[in-house]
């Protein structure tokens, strides 16, 4: 459903991605972990359209992406993103966020989104919070009225950028809650994160990426238990404190 | 100050009339100057080369000449070019055109200051440049920059009284017109200045009230 072929990206004399290749199937639960600045935030962004990419070609459902074609659009409104830092919109009441989409990009009737937009706020656990202004909410709860706004455009993906990483600890588990009831759905997620436990849990396969190249793929367990590389071994040992 | 009252009972209703105009061409000036200020600004952040590089241009030779020239050039080098305006339209024109550069840059300042995490966010969820701008960046935008808007109002209600060197017979072209008549600078002048302040006072009140309420959020 999302394929990426031979994908470079430079940052000016910085290259950040260096030949990335990989797909992602209808259904599957697909995490990327890896150091900082690694690339692994930008290969999201790629994916629909934030950031361009100079060689290449990412297509997602045979559509290839690319963020000057007004076929954007369509892309983005199939794939949806969240992000670390929530980026809801401060100005706009909770249940508004999550319908604002539905509204006005793909111009829902307004009961129809309504009433899809409360029954998804109660999904996330956040049913009287939809009058309230985001930043009335602690970061879990904004991160899971984002969530509600992703879904809310009925996706056929979601693209999470490190969900949790601005969260306070004991918020992060509401939020990898709402994720993982998602993925036995069995929506398809492509998920970039340092929550090994998730990670293992939830994901079907896993990603290893270090300086812009994809070093070890396969299945979750497999990466995260027995890692065959070197650099994903030294990396999973720091980021599980085994050190 | 001799005779203020009764210079105030006489002259008051012809002033009022210049009070009249002063308004007229303040609130033309200012709708001009924001619908002009604001599309300079949305060519400027559009993100195409060509437009912000009118903008940024046209923004500067703006700045760059005095509101005095450019009320002279429209209101006597305009009709050499075949297009006649009456003193009022010049008046408006010239200062709204003045104006709209600070407009300009004053709302891309409060355009810039929004995060751009909220345009990701809004490009996201497939809205275009257009509808990210009026669904989530101006009205984010409004907040920041509504306390300068303010004091370009009440720097616009004062530089109002430039059109009186192209005839328009406002608040101070009709108090100069009387001191000159009869004589009576002080009590005259002291009682423009008195009306300019008493305009301003609602505008001063009213950018406070926009101040506190950015504070606020």
């Amino acid at each position: 459903m999302i394929a990426l072929t031979d994908v470079h990206k430079s940052f000016g004399e910085n290259e950040v991605l260096k030949g990335i290749s990989a797909s992602v199937h209808k259904g599957e639960v697909v995490c990327i972990v890896g150091p900082s600045g690694s690339g692994k935030s930008t290969i999201l962004r790629c994916i629909n359209g934030l950031e361009s990419y100079d060689r290449g070609e990412i297509s997602v459902e045979g559509l290839k992406v690319d963020r000057d074609a007004p076929s954007i659009v369509a892309i983005r409104t199939q794939v949806s993103m969240v992000f670390q830092r929530f980026n809801l919109f401060p100005h706009r009441t909770v249940l508004e966020n999550v319908v604002e989409g539905p509204l006005y990009v793909k111009k829902e009737p307004r009961a129809v989104a309504l009433e899809r937009g409360r029954a998804l706020l109660a999904e996330v656990g956040l049913a009287e919070k939809a009058d309230a202004h985001p930043p009335q909410l602690s970061g879990g709860q904004q991160q899971r009225v984002a969530i509600a706004r992703a879904l809310a455009m009925q996706p056929k993906a979601i693209l999470f950028d490190e969900p949790t990483s601005a969260l306070d600890p004991e918020l992060v588990g509401d939020v990898l809650g709402v994720m993982r009831k998602l993925a036995d759905d069995g929506m398809t997620m492509v998920v970039v994160t340092h929550e090994m436990g998730f990670a293992r849990d939830v994901a079907d396969r896993v990603l290893f990426i270090d300086d812009g190249v994809i070093v070890e793929q396969g299945q979750a367990k497999a990466v995260l238990n027995q890692p065959q590389h070197p650099r994903t071994q030294d990396f999973l040992r720091r980021v599980l404190h085994l050190l | 100050m001799r005779g203020f009252w009764h210079d105030t009972v006489e002259f008051f209703p012809i002033l009022m009339n210049g009070v009249a105009l002063t308004i007229v061409v303040t609130i033309g000036s200012l709708l001009l100057s924001t619908v002009l200020g604001l599309v300079w600004a949305m060519m400027r952040v559009s993100g195409i080369k060509v437009l912000s590089t009118i903008s940024a241009s046209v923004i500067n030779v703006i700045r760059g000449i005095p509101i005095i020239v450019l009320l002279f050039y429209l209101y006597f080098v305009m009709p050499d070019l075949g297009v006649t305006l009456s003193a009022l339209q010049a008046a408006i024109l010239g200062l709204g055109i003045a104006y709209s550069a600070y407009q300009a840059e004053n709302f891309r300042a409060g355009i810039e200051a929004i995060d751009k995490g909220q345009v990701e966010a809004a490009q996201s969820i497939g809205m275009g440049w257009w509808l990210t701008m009026r669904r989530v960046v101006l009205p984010q935008a409004v907040r920041i920059v509504l306390p300068p808007y303010g004091n370009v109002m009440i720097m616009m209600l004062k530089d109002s009284s430039q059109a009186s060197t192209i005839t328009v017979a406002e608040l101070a072209l009709q108090g100069k017109l009387i001191a000159s008549s009869t004589f009576k600078n002080t009590n005259v002048f002291t009682l423009v200045a008195l009306m300019y302040l008493t305009m301003s006072i609602p505008l001063i009140l009213l950018v406070r009230h926009f101040e506190k309420r950015v504070g606020k959020k």
